[in-house]
């Protein structure tokens, strides 16, 4: 595997730089993800897939980007690494000014936990947990026993108001089967949410839903933003979407093609 | 938090790991009835067997016995001093057994135990066995009036005089059939006939007394018939005592009676089937009043050689341990008249006995006493056997002791059986929550987070189990009587027949510990068996998991 060279890191520095603010268009956002020669690949059997090949980003805070790309573009292997649930095998991945990818098992568990809300295609609910029991996951994660007892009101309160905010406060009692696809991932969106994060992660959010829900979702996401300062990182093969967003990142065999307004 | 709840959800819908904590759960009860049955039994059989022992006894093969049997037990006070709570000694000797029964002679071989009515109680329970409830309170050899055994209709006295009755009767009828038969007139005169002391070996074909009165008859050719109870003497009689029973002295059967002796009930008793009802009944060969032979080795054949000694003794009472091997041979007698009948009294009138038995505080080492007993008195110069009632029944107590290890070995491999379909079906979980897993790491879960949801979601089956397992087994334990009476009734068999076992109920006892270990033990395997599937449900890799359809 290739080191990236010197000259790229040097411009990837450059394009980030907060002062230097002919770098591109968008300077006056500072960036709430930044990347650096991301390299990534997989391993089957003995042969080795290069899925990432190189990928610098910065991705503006208070905004809403999407990722697109072709199927096997590579886009979902850079969310997860963005969501630290997988480490590149080279380069940096920063947040804020904090370097999250070599961070140990522990603080990156609690970094996805405290610091970023993620959603996904296939919603990920848990089926044994009632709507708002799935709301209140990440701070039973967070909390012991005890803690989460002694705040458990709070909580419900947050949670029943996240749920409220999706609209579904009609629905705290469900299971996850008796939801629809939209619901589940409007869930899944308030989950996300439990633990103000600065930063949403998004796996293709509509890619399982037709095109009302779809677009309800989206009218959420961008409400979530607007509202909360919420910045969103939303990966999708959609177009239609992808021009919704402020920024778009384009992907292309593992290396970024345009990063465009 | 999301642990317990996770783990408390699984428990409630994966109906598919509680269908595998069945086998925890029958394992569990298994072993809790299995061990309150058999503690229960062997509970009971310890016990019997010691109240019927005493804790130590000394023993002498000789047939003269020990001689001077007081200052051996004086001695042995020296030794034991505060330890030893009381001692007697006893004369024991194989015998035979002869009685009628509705005209048979029947012949039982019998261990007659000569004891002291008064100390005997004092070194084992002797006294809680007799049947009669005035003899339970103060055993004696006396015949008595009431509180005999309500299994048998009549007996004691009353039992006594009807049969003295009825014999009369009988005779008299052969009397008048006899005259009417050889044509006589006059009815034959009550006939006297003496007491004869004893009949001992040779003295049976010694000539009757002098004194024999003529028999006042009117024809000569009028044979007496031999009626059993004009053999038989009055127990206070000692033979060495150069004086005789007084000639001429009428026995009445109806108002006395023999040597008391006190038999062990399977001796006279069986247990049967009424063929008709097929109910289990009450068989008495013979009963307290009736009047029973016993021939035994004296100690003091003429030149050492074996003389037989026999004596009529009344059966006064019955003696049920409900240990069958013993109340099928024991037979007690008073001390004083065994030593009589075996002629162990020499001339100065010391008596000797064959055993010393001694009953020790609780919580002594008898063991150790058996030992302090054995240095003192050596057995190359004393020949004498000391045993602890431990000792005597060791074969029977080891099979019983390896029966339960044995027992709780093959029933806890059941149980171990069972913790590997609990390995298979939590493989079976963890790949089926592969995903649950993936969003929970997603979401932050460390590893240690998701392997404590399968291990406490391992657990929790084996407390479910095994706490199922002990109430299920607590009640079967509780409700035995129960059950075996069902079990009689759906399949027509006697589980518990009452025929072969004294008990009428199957005795249990719970052992708190036993319990405890048991469903400790239980859980301990459900847990162990959750192991190594959390340990891979906690390595699972988040992006994979979530990917995994």
């Amino acid at each position: 595997m290739n080191r990236p060279t010197a000259l790229s890191e040097k411009a990837i520095v450059k394009v980030i730089h907060p002062d230097d603010n002919d770098s591109i268009d968008h300077q006056t956002h500072q960036s709430i993800l930044t990347t650096k020669g991301i390299f990534k690949s997989y391993r089957k059997s003995n042969l080795e897939v290069p899925v990432l090949r190189g990928v610098g980003l910065e991705i503006p805070e208070g905004q809403m980007t999407a990722i697109v790309g072709h199927s096997g573009s590579g886009k979902s292997t850079l969310l997860h690494l963005l969501a630290t649930l997988d480490e590149p095998d080279q380069g940096e991945i920063y947040f804020g000014d904090r370097r999250i990818d070599n961070l140990s098992r522990g603080a990156r568990d609690r970094f996805r936990n405290q610091t970023i809300g993620i959603i996904f295609q296939f919603y990920h609910l848990l089926p044994e947990f009632t709507t708002l029991e799935n709301v209140l996951v990440p701070k039973m994660i967070e909390q012991n026993v005890f803690r989460y007892w002694m705040n458990k009101k709070k909580y419900i309160e947050r949670a029943t108001y996240l749920l409220e905010l999706v609209g579904l406060s009609h629905r705290l009692t469900h299971k996850p089967s008796e939801l629809s696809g939209g619901e589940m991932q409007r869930v899944a969106i308030a989950r996300s949410l439990i633990a103000e994060p600065k930063l949403l992660l998004a796996d293709e959010p509509t890619g399982n839903l037709d095109r009302e829900n779809g677009e309800e979702i989206m009218t959420l996401l961008r409400n979530l933003n607007q509202d909360e300062q919420l910045s969103i990182v939303m990966v999708t093969h959609d177009e239609n979407i992808a021009n919704d967003a402020d920024h778009v990142i384009r992907l292309e065999s593992g290396k970024v093609m345009r990063q465009a307004a | 938090m999301y642990k317990l709840l996770l783990a408390w959800r699984y428990l409630k819908t994966r109906y598919i790991a509680l269908a595998s904590i069945i086998s925890v759960t029958l394992g569990v009860a298994t072993l809790i009835v299995v061990n309150a049955v058999m503690s229960g039994f062997t509970h009971e059989m310890r016990d019997r067997l010691h109240g019927v022992l005493s804790d130590v006894e000394i023993k002498s093969a000789k047939a003269q016995g020990i001689p001077n049997s007081s200052a051996y037990i004086a001695r042995i006070r020296e030794i034991c001093g505060e330890r030893l709570e009381s001692a007697t000694a006893i004369v024991r000797c194989p015998a035979l057994l002869n009685f009628q029964f509705r005209g048979q002679m029947i012949n039982q071989q019998i261990m007659l135990v000569g004891i002291d009515d008064e100390t005997y109680s004092s070194v084992s329970d002797f006294k809680e066995y007799l049947l009669n409830e005035q003899n339970r309170l103060d055993p004696n050899f006396e015949l008595k009036e009431t509180g005999y055994d309500a299994r048998m209709e009549i007996a004691g006295w009353p039992h006594r005089r009807e049969q003295v009755e009825i014999e009369r009767r009988l005779q008299k009828q052969y009397e008048e059939f006899y005259r009417e038969q050889n044509g006589l007139k006059k009815p034959v005169e009550q006939v006297v006939i003496p007491r004869i002391d004893e009949q001992v070996g040779d003295d049976v074909f010694a000539p009757l007394p002098d004194s024999v009165p003529e028999l006042n008859t009117e024809d000569d050719a009028i044979v007496v018939l031999d009626a059993p109870e004009t053999n038989q003497i009055p127990s206070t009689v000692d033979p060495y005592s150069g004086q005789r029973a007084p000639i001429g002295d009428e026995f009445d059967p109806s108002t006395e009676h023999n040597v008391g002796i006190v038999l062990g009930l399977a001796i006279a008793h069986q247990k049967g089937r009424n063929p008709e009802t097929n109910e289990v009944q009450d068989i008495f060969l013979c009963r307290p009043g009736d009047d029973v032979q016993i021939t035994l080795p004296a100690a003091n054949g003429p030149g050492g050689n074996l003389r037989p000694a026999s004596a009529i003794c009344t059966v006064v009472d019955f003696y049920e341990s409900k240990m069958h091997q013993y109340d099928a041979s024991f037979a007690f007698l008073p001390l004083s008249e065994l030593q009589r009948i075996r002629g162990m009294v020499d001339m100065n009138g010391n008596r000797a006995v064959t055993g010393i038995q001694m009953k020790f505080k609780d919580g002594t080492n008898l063991d150790q006493i058996r030992e302090e007993l054995a240095s003192t008195f050596p057995p190359m110069i004393h020949g004498f056997q000391i045993q602890t009632w431990e000792d005597v029944q060791r074969p029977m107590l080891a099979a019983v002791e390896l029966e339960i290890t044995l027992l709780n070995i093959l029933l806890f491999l059941i149980i171990a059986v069972a913790g590997f379909g609990i390995l298979a079906i939590f493989f079976m979980i963890v790949v089926e929550k592969t995903k649950d897993i993936g969003i929970l790491k997603s979401l932050g879960a460390p590893n240690r987070g998701v392997l404590s949801i399968f291990l406490s979601y391992g657990l929790s089956l084996g407390v479910v189990g095994s706490g199922v397992g002990t109430v299920l087994g607590l009640i079967f334990v509780a409700k035995i009587n129960e059950v075996a009476r069902c079990i009689e009734w759906m399949t027509g068999r006697e589980v518990f027949d009452p025929t072969v076992y004294y008990f009428t109920e199957i005795p249990t006892i719970v052992n708190f510990w036993t319990v405890c270990f048991v469903a400790l033990g239980a859980t301990l395997i459900a847990v162990l068996a959750s192991v190594l599937p959390s340990f891979r449900a906690s390595r699972l890799h988040p992006v994979e998991a979530l990917r995994y359809e």
